[in-house]
């Protein structure tokens, strides 16, 4: 599969697993018939993600990418953690096979829609 | 750390001795075996064991066996063969939904091309119907390819039964026997299969060589020219090293046969039970017992094949999956689709293949390790949760 260190590390050891008790934003992203579904949940305090928290369904790089974006959006201001691309993700964990980019794609999906969520929550 | 080799139908670890028989040859024996000197008479005479020792297993005569670089190899050679001698008298074939890629994307190529491929249905636990075959017969048809057992579910087909079928209709029958070749019992004449293929990699031989057994008086033509080695069906200089270890390995594994049917059907069924007993939501794929003895395909709801892998990897433990993310082709298992398990069932698929390196402690401890890494993957799996949401609103 040729996963950096960094990809395994995040694999075997995944960082900010499990559910939050009411998040403020959910984004839910992926299907089963693809192989890859992600659970982004974030909890949000002045317009900064203060904790976030992930559930997935996927392969390796699933995972990894997942765990990492959790990791990055912790203390960030929200049009900050907007900016975060699927690029910055896969180079954050030392790089994916290219097959396997899709699944950072996925990751940045995720918080978007998490984000999305949270100000969708916050006008009505 | 302890390594517990699972995989065993995607390869095997060489035999001892098929490793010394090889190196022997690679060592001492290095003459080109055309030539009429001692030398080259000497390789000749090598060569010429190998292929009695295949004849002898298959119950054909030395002639119809040919040596290739492989399964796909042999399998390319049976399909596209005939269709090149046939293609005056038909245009059509008939073969099964879940063959190899060395099948299938020949037959794929020859669709192409004009030709027209009937891709029979397994049925949920993966046996073709003999009926089905003989229906799908027309007066175009000219080859029948279906596998005497198949590499991921391990279910075995009813060859012989199809090979009465193909004899009456005076059709040419191959069946892809890398899976099953020295494992199960083949007999051609009994079985009227008129081409073979197998390969040597997965019986404990070296990789790069196979055989297409040819049964005297079929129409085929060679995929490859060059000299007339393998009666020009497979010109070029034989790889006589790896032929001797393929034939060893062949000798050995004719011998323990039985035994090791035996031996292996004990050990799969039983990591079959327990691992039903101790891990909820699991799924056997697959004939429950017409099936090769080794081979235990399992789906596992609510988590994902490639992080199976990886973290049984973690203890050592080495296994496939059908899931699209071990594909290169982002594809579920067509197998597995076959068989009419759907993308989510192929998701968490694993396959475990055990052979003659396992042992019973080896089973014991995928006892103990799987289901820690199916409850830990399911923890954080968004599937398993909304199941367990949907069984409290069931319930409340």
């Amino acid at each position: 599969m040729g996963y950096s260190e960094k990809v395994m590390d995040h694999f075997k050891s995944p960082r900010n697993v499990g559910e939050m008790k009411d998040p403020d934003g959910i984004g839910k992203v992926g299907n089963p018939v693809c192989g890859d579904i992600m659970e982004l949940y974030i909890k949000v305090e002045d317009e900064i993600i203060v904790d976030a928290k992930f559930q997935t369904f996927g392969c390796g790089a699933a995972i990894a990418t997942s765990s990492m974006v959790t990791e990055m959006v912790k203390g960030k201001k929200l049009d900050d953690a907007l900016g975060i691309s699927n690029a910055m993700v896969a180079e954050a964990l030392g790089g994916l096979p290219p097959i396997k980019m899709h699944c950072s794609v996925l990751a940045e999906e995720a918080l978007k829609s998490a984000i999305t969520d949270y100000r969708n929550k916050k006008k009505g | 750390m302890a390594r517990i080799y699972l995989d065993n139908n995607a390869t095997t670890p060489v035999r001892q001795e098929v490793a010394e028989a090889v190196a022997g040859m690679l060592k001492g024996c290095y003459g080109n075996p055309s030539t009429l000197y001692c030398i080259g008479q000497e390789a000749h005479v090598s060569l010429e064991h190998a292929r009695d020792v295949m004849a002898g297993v298959l119950g054909a005569n030395r002639d119809e066996i040919i040596f290739t670089s492989g399964g796909t190899e042999s399998d390319n050679i049976a399909v596209f063969g005939v269709a090149r001698a046939m293609r005056k008298k038909g245009n059509h074939i008939i073969t099964t939904k879940f063959e190899h890629h060395a099948v299938l994307n020949p037959c794929k190529a020859l669709e192409k091309d004009g030709w027209s491929v009937t891709y029979l249905p397994v049925g949920p636990e993966g046996v073709v119907e003999p009926s089905d075959v003989e229906r799908a017969i027309t007066d175009k048809t000219v080859l029948i390819s279906i596998m005497h057992a198949n590499n991921e579910v391990g279910t075995v087909q009813p060859i012989a039964e199809i090979g009465k079928i193909a004899k009456a209709r005076k059709i040419t029958f191959h069946t892809d026997a890398v899976q099953s070749f020295a494992k199960l019992p083949i007999k051609v004449d009994e079985m009227g299969i008129d081409l073979l293929s197998a390969s040597s990699h997965k019986i404990y031989g070296p990789k790069g060589v196979g055989l297409l057994y040819v049964r005297k008086g079929t129409k085929i033509m060679p995929i490859m020219y060059g000299g007339h080695q393998e009666r020009s069906l497979r010109p070029g200089t034989e790889n006589v090293p790896g032929i001797v270890g393929f034939g060893k390995a062949t000798e050995l594994m004719d011998a323990e046969r039985e035994a090791e049917e035996a031996r292996l059907v004990g050990m799969r069924d039983r990591l079959w039970e327990e691992l039903s007993k101790k891990i909820p939501h699991i799924k056997l794929h697959g004939h429950p017992t017409k099936r090769l003895a080794g081979t235990l395909n399992i789906g596992f709801e609510f988590v994902e094949g490639e992080s199976l892998i990886l973290r049984l990897d973690e203890y050592g433990i080495c296994v496939a999956s059908g899931s699209a993310c071990t594909s290169d082709a982002l594809e579920p298992s067509h197998v597995l689709s076959a068989l009419g398990i759907p993308p989510e069932g192929s998701h968490g698929a694993l396959r475990f293949s055990l052979g003659r390196e396992n042992t019973e402690s080896d089973v014991d401890k995928l006892i103990e390790v799987l289901p820690k890494v199916v409850d830990d993957l399911r923890s954080f799996s968004p599937l398993y949760k909304e199941y367990l949401r949907n069984q409290k609103a069931a319930a409340g």
